[in-house]
């Protein structure tokens, strides 16, 4: 089959401002979901969905958070990890004070949460920008984490100062604890990825996305023909941190189990999200979806040329990663500034031509 | 002299109204600098105004205050019969004024169509929740937005480039994209901060056919800025001549024409 | 005297030294951020790298041993020599200012133009690159340092304190010579930037990068000379810090406690980073001091990011940076 727009006529406005709207795109897309959440879960097993799946669903949804954020409205955030501690810790406080509310309620609820703490961090953008913001971000992240770390309340006053999650289950399945099936917890992630993937896309082809991308491509301008910035602006620290609480949330309560706070949510963690968005594309859902892929399978690469195939020691193929990842967030700044996401882009552009580019 | 209240029939037979905005007195200060020295002047309903002066005059300090984004230190700006307190600039948006500006001011990383839809959102209200599931008011909003965008998009004729990114664009259709995306707001005041600064005479013609249609189709009032007095004289009703800050001359492109501080200012005065 | 004013003063002298090399990490990025409006987040890491190559070429370490020995099989570590101290900070000066060359060369220069935003992020990616490197040449464990600083309580201070208030204050000796190196260097950099001919060239580029370029003076030139200096300051402060705390990862985040002294003082002022610095200094460890026993320790942790942002709300432009005029 070709692929082709010619002859993929649209007849309404509504028809034209769809997510999909070259036919074939569409068709690939309902394949995905389909294969997303009809045959992996019966094919899952424990290394992939550790090793793999889980971290780029969950990954994935902060990308689209922090995306938002960076890409979109164009204020460049270094909290994210502090953002994500905040999800996972007040779903822990649900999930223990509140025991019989549902988990998907809890993760929602964590979300609320770091919503309304991102917009409070959100507040001084309307005095002070670009790096300006992006180190005043950092504040959130040291803070966030030093008062999870120090206030006994929030680890429920427990010895060791972690946070572990307890047993919950959905529809009779175990989806949180030791105990929980591979399928199960990935179910529940891709359930919230395609939630998130979804309500990203629809705010940002309507009239808020334009509101956010006119803050970022001239601020001033955009305040002239009539874009409350401040309101804007909160709007996606706001948004953006919702998503992202809800990434900590899946992060710590069922992909680790057990969380201390220094050591999961420290600043490396808000530079890898950062790094999946860059890479990814600046401004792209998709690219979200991609840098997370992308993040996450380097190391699982480099682990299997260096380690298994060159036999180097753990330590050296960890600092070639670092190495690899700097060379690369410099040359995709350099060569293309929309990521990854652009480079599909450019692909499919030659292959709507293809065989006959002229 | 004109009727203060009652308005009046230009001779090519349009209407023309009442006042819609009033400056008063106004005076502008940077520091130390005077930028605009207690001016008044008004605009009046379906007319097309300018304010033309030599570089340096404190034409675009002047289009700045209109649109509220300087706030002067003396004087009263009212608009539709109201004295307009000190406001942020988009809230002068949301009152129905939008502008272009000299520098073009498009955002770059959006599509034309995407820019002209900025122009609509001030008509737009549903709220991010439901945008969030892109329920049916959300579409609906989006789809009749669509509809009067497009409208003004066939009348500037830039169909073709609906969809090409903005920074692809030549310097001409950015200026016609930045009309179309103050257009789309439906304005009651129109505010072009030179219009046909750095355009060749094709360009012109074209933005000055444009610009006569738009008052013409729509009956909006324009006020605009231009140094280039050639064209102004043809396109507006009533100029405003500001050298140095001050005003020295407003009336009818006529009456202006023949006014000496208008003809020394342009030309050049021999100082004994 | 009560003790608790005893004590409090003596953590303000100790928050003051503290600060006195916090100003001397953030001149690093006044310099950079004045002449090419980068904002150079890899400084703290240009300083664990200089500390690195400083105590690998003393040692006479093989550099990329690991690497080499993974690869070939070999087992070679040392070259079987040693270099006194002061050879090899010329020669760690040296890599700094190949470092630089090249950051200029294949990163820097296809940016130019870029937004503030994009550039920040590449000196991110640059921050981890240089890392990566760092660990490769030289190994990730923790090392000392050790140049010939004197080190150890004060004894003059300690007996001449004694005296006075019937208590001795502990300042360390190190603490002093880093406060007096830092203050030749600021000295001698404003020297350098108002008395010489390349310092005018680079304030001059600093101001208008077209303008400088149209009188003659070569960008690239300037700006590797630039990002020389930043690679001097951060091996200036890499000694002091890994001498008083062995050089290891946490060297590089210095870098994270120079930005609020920047937000502070402002970043285009040298003087902002010197006063910003001691005000940082001081404040967080009388805050841990008096308040930091009520809330769990460790405030230094957030303190001076939160003292900065409530004072940008107040003044977004920082203690001593140009005011910021919007234009349409």
């Amino acid at each position: 089959m070709f692929y082709r727009e010619a002859g993929d006529f649209k007849t309404s406005y509504r028809a034209d401002s769809q997510t999909f709207p070259i036919r074939f795109d569409r068709y690939r897309y309902y394949v995905v979901l389909a294969i997303a959440f009809l045959v992996v879960p019966f094919i899952i097993n424990d290394y992939w969905a550790n090793a793999i799946l889980l971290p780029f669903l969950i990954y994935a949804i902060a990308a689209i958070g922090l995306n938002i954020l960076v890409g979109y409205c164009g204020q460049l955030s270094l909290g994210t990890g502090g953002f994500m501690a905040m999800g996972a810790y007040a779903c822990y406080k649900f999930m223990t004070a509140f025991p019989d509310l549902s988990m998907f309620i809890n993760v929602i609820l964590a979300g609320v949460v770091t919503a309304i703490v991102g917009m409070l961090f959100g507040l001084p953008s309307l005095r002070i920008k670009g790096f300006y913001l992006a180190v005043a971000t950092l504040a959130a992240q040291f803070f966030l984490v030093w008062l999870f770390n120090r206030v006994p309340w929030f680890y429920n006053y427990s010895a060791s100062g972690q946070i572990n999650a307890p047993q919950r289950t959905m529809f009779g399945v175990e989806i949180t604890g030791p105990l929980a099936p591979a399928w199960a917890t990935y179910l529940f992630c891709l359930v919230f990825l395609t939630l998130s993937a979804l309500i990203a896309r629809n705010l940002t082809r309507g009239s808020v996305g334009r509101k956010w991308m006119a803050i970022r491509d001239m601020d001033i301008a955009a305040e002239i023909i009539g874009v409350n910035p401040l309101r804007a602006k909160l709007s996606a620290f706001a948004v953006s941190s919702f998503f992202v609480g809800i990434s900590g949330a899946l992060f710590f309560a069922l992909y680790l189990g057990a969380v201390e706070v220094g050591e999961a949510f420290n600043i490396q963690k808000s530079f890898l999200i950062l790094f999946m968005v860059i890479i990814g594309g600046l401004g792209s859902v998709f690219g979200s979806f991609a840098g997370a892929a992308f993040m996450v399978l380097l190391p699982v690469a480099l682990k299997v040329v260096g380690v298994d195939l060159l036999g180097w020691p753990t330590d050296t193929v960890a600092h070639f990663q670092l190495v690899i990842v700097g060379a690369l967030i410099i040359i995709f700044l350099i060569a293309e500034p929309h990521g990854l996401a652009q480079l599909w882009r450019l692909a499919k552009e030659k292959l709507r031509l293809w065989p006959f580019p002229y | 002299m004109l009727d203060a209240s009652e308005g009046f029939t230009t001779e090519d037979g349009r209407r023309i109204g009442g006042v819609v905005m009033e400056m008063k007195n106004i005076t502008l200060r940077f520091g130390g600098v005077v930028a605009i020295q207690n001016i008044s002047f008004d605009i009046r309903e379906g007319e097309i105004r300018a304010i033309i002066g030599p570089n340096g005059a404190g034409k675009s300090s002047m289009l700045n205050v209109i649109s509220g984004f300087y706030v002067p230190q003396e004087g009263e700006v009212w608009f539709e019969g109201r004295q307009r307190p000190k406001v942020k600039p988009y809230e002068v948006a949301r009152q129905g004024i939008a502008r272009t500006f000299q520098n073009i001011a498009l955002f770059e990383g959006m599509s034309v169509l995407d820019n002209v839809m900025t122009g609509r959102l001030t008509h737009m209200k549903t709220g991010i929740l439901s945008q969030s599931f892109w329920l049916g008011r959300a579409e609906a909003e989006e789809t009749a937005n669509r509809e009067v965008a497009e409208r003004i998009i066939d009348f500037l004729e830039i169909q073709h480039i609906r969809k090409t990114p903005v920074s692809r664009l030549p310097y001409g259709l950015k200026k016609r994209v930045e009309l179309a995306r103050a257009l789309a707001a439906e304005p009651r005041l129109l505010l072009l901060d030179e219009p046909m600064a750095g355009m060749n005479v094709e360009e012109k013609e074209d933005m000055s056919r444009f610009i006569l249609d738009v008052n013409d189709e729509f009956g909006t009032t324009i006020a605009l800025i231009e140094h280039d007095m050639g064209v102004v004289m043809d396109l507006s009703d009533r100029v405003v001549v500001m050298d140095y800050g001050r005003k020295i001359g407003d009336g009818t492109p006529d009456e202006v024409r023949n006014n000496q501080d208008v003809i020394d200012a342009y030309l050049g005065v021999a100082h004994d | 005297m009560p003790d608790q004013v005893l004590f409090a003063m003596e953590v303000t002298l100790n928050g003051l030294m503290a600060g006195v090399l916090y100003a001397l990490v953030a001149l690093g990025f006044v310099l950079i951020f004045k002449a090419s409006g980068i904002f150079n987040f890899a400084q703290g890491v240009m300083a664990l790298f200089a500390a690195m190559t400083l105590v690998g070429i003393m040692e006479g370490q093989v550099p990329f041993s690991h690497l080499i020995n993974a690869t070939f099989g070999t087992d070679i570590h040392h070259f079987g020599w040693q270099v006194p101290a002061l050879l090899a900070i010329v020669l760690t000066t040296g890599v700094m200012v190949v470092l630089a060359w090249c950051v200029q060369r294949f990163v820097m220069g296809h940016l130019v133009n870029q937004e503030p935003i994009i550039l920040f992020m590449a000196t991110i990616g640059l921050a981890y690159f240089l890392e990566g490197v760092s660990d490769l040449m030289w190994g990730s464990e923790i090392r000392t340092l050790d140049v010939g600083l004197p080190q150890g309580i004060n004894e003059t201070i300690d007996a001449f304190t004694y005296d006075l208030f019937g208590y001795g204050f502990f300042i360390d000796n190190l603490d002093i010579v880093a406060s007096v190196i830092a203050a030749l260097l600021v000295a001698g950099l404003v020297v350098f930037a108002q008395y010489t001919k390349q310092g005018r060239a680079m304030r001059a580029v600093a101001d208008d990068h077209q303008a400088a370029l149209s009188v003659g003076i070569s960008l690239n030139f300037i700006w590797v000379l630039v990002w020389s200096i930043a690679g001097f300051v951060a091996l200036v402060a890499g000694i002091m810090w890994g001498t008083k705390s062995g050089v290891q990862f946490s060297l590089s985040l210095i870098a994270l406690k120079a930005l609020p002294v920047l937000m502070l003082g402002g970043f285009t002022s040298i003087p902002g980073a010197i006063v910003g610095g001691l005000i940082i200094g001081v404040g967080e460890k009388l805050f841990e001091f008096l308040l930091g026993g009520l809330m769990g320790g460790a405030t230094e942790n957030w303190f001076a990011y939160v003292l900065a942002l409530l004072f940008l709300l107040v003044r977004p432009q920082g203690l001593f940076g140009e005011k910021i005029i919007e234009r349409v």
